[in-house]
């Protein structure tokens, strides 16, 4: 098949493209996966749909139940959106950390997530803010839970010609916020070794309501870790109840041993980034009440 | 295999060239637009050596197609330079002696306009961070920070 580039103005030609070429068929967001892939000759689609003309995939939009974010929208544009970094925190610090300013000017949240890689910073903290993906396809639309979208290294739930149109992040309730710690051996510029996001809710009196811990990099997909939640729930964020956080995520991780880490190091990096990242979260969420 | 015709903006002037539909916009502009300024380094956007400022962002133009530039507005080193007089960034550069080789200094000359644009007064932390897309090999950085910090305080007046 002949090499070609599309650049439909709707979600609906967008699909339609995606659903004549099939497996052939790539969507192009930011590119700051694909390009290099296709360099390196990982991927070879014929066919790039462009996506970054479509106003739906551009668009930033918050209302009282929430905010949608287009699944295009670059690292960049979501920098200057002080409200919405100051609603999800966690999310917007992931999403900040993602390379260079060369690559938040095309990097965008929704190519984080379909590019499924297990130690993709945006896609713990999406998990801790149970965020909602909307999907559009050759049958209409359909939203997806974060939890369910990433099912392996570099794989996803999009079916034939399906393509994210934008991620739902549900409103925080009161006295809830958000947190994402990575760990690399550089200062910058790095894929994570392990990467950790949390989201509490505390009670008037410090204690904690609710909370939820994923993991990245330490497993097929990023996951969440319910148990290292449980462990803080009902309780006051100290030294006993994260203690008894970190030593959930740790027993949770799942780690493989490659040039990033070992196996022993990442698991005992899990309890210690869940730990920290919950103490975040939990000073941000005292501050929003 | 078919050409496509692309037209946009290059330094303030409408150009018009043809590409391959996976022409990277790096390759493009080198060899179909004739603009070397920009240089190819790591071609996997980790280098900073083909950065472009691209839609009022800046880029790595070997993470773009070409086919993209469609309507949009570029600008790249040829363009920083006014008629005669350098711009204050690569005047400093040139009097601190922040390069050496050369090949990652329209790079960095791109980054930093786009930075100081931005952030008039920054940190030497907020320089480092801000150039962390932009690799040199020779000059280990810190005359290339003194450049963009004096920069900074020509171009505040």
């Amino acid at each position: 098949m002949q090499n070609s580039f599309e650049s439909p103005r709707s979600v609906e030609d967008a699909v339609a493209a995606l659903a004549k070429h099939g497996a052939a068929a790539r969507v192009l967001a930011g590119g700051t996966d694909l390009l290099v892939q296709m360099r390196t000759g990982a991927r070879t689609p014929a066919v790039l749909v462009d996506v970054k003309r479509i106003p739906e995939l551009m668009a930033i939009t918050l209302g009282a139940s929430g905010a949608t974010i287009g699944a295009a929208v670059c690292g960049d544009e979501l920098s200057n959106h002080q409200e919405l970094s100051a609603l999800w925190p966690g999310i917007f610090e992931a999403a900040a950390l993602i390379g260079s300013k060369q690559v938040q000017g095309r990097a965008s949240i929704g190519g984080n997530l379909c590019n499924s890689s297990p130690a993709a910073d945006t896609t713990p903290a999406l998990l801790a803010n149970e965020v909602r993906c909307i999907v559009a396809g050759p049958n209409g639309r359909r939203e997806v839970a974060i939890d369910a979208f990433c099912t392996g290294p570099g794989k996803n739930v999009l079916g034939a010609g399906e393509l994210l149109v934008a991620l739902f992040l549900p409103r925080p309730a009161a006295r809830t916020s958000d947190a994402y710690l990575r760990l690399i051996p550089r200062t910058e510029m790095d894929i994570a070794v392990v990467g950790a996001g949390v989201r509490l809710t505390l009670a008037a009196d410090g204690t904690c309501t609710a909370a939820r811990v994923a993991l990245g990099a330490v497993g097929p997909t990023a996951y969440l870790v319910p148990e290292a939640g449980a462990a803080l729930v009902g309780k006051k964020i100290d030294d006993a109840s994260l203690a008894a956080a970190a030593a959930a995520a740790s027993a949770a991780a799942r780690p493989i041993d490659d040039k990033r880490g070992t196996i022993v190091y990442r698991r005992h990096v899990s309890g210690v980034l869940t730990k920290r990242a919950a103490r975040i979260a939990a000073s941000r969420a005292a501050a929003r009440a | 295999m078919p050409k496509l015709h692309v037209e946009t903006t290059i330094n303030g002037e409408t150009a018009e060239f043809l590409c391959d539909p996976h022409q990277t916009l790096l390759d493009a502009l080198r060899n179909n637009v004739g603009l070397t300024g920009v240089k190819e380094g790591c071609s996997t956007g980790d280098c900073g050596a083909c950065s472009v400022i691209f839609d009022g962002r800046l880029t790595a133009s070997c993470l773009v197609l070409a086919a993209e530039a469609a309507g949009r507005t570029l600008e790249t080193v040829e363009g920083v330079a006014k008629p005669g007089a350098l711009h204050p960034v690569q005047q400093k550069l040139l009097e601190h002696a922040g390069l050496q080789c050369g090949i990652c200094t329209p790079g960095i000359v791109i980054a930093a306009k786009a930075l100081l644009e931005k952030n008039p007064d920054p940190t030497e932390r907020e320089i480092r961070f801000g150039l962390a897309g932009n690799l040199c090999r020779c000059t280990g950085y810190d005359k290339i920070i003194r450049a963009v910090q004096d920069a900074a305080t020509v171009m505040r007046g």
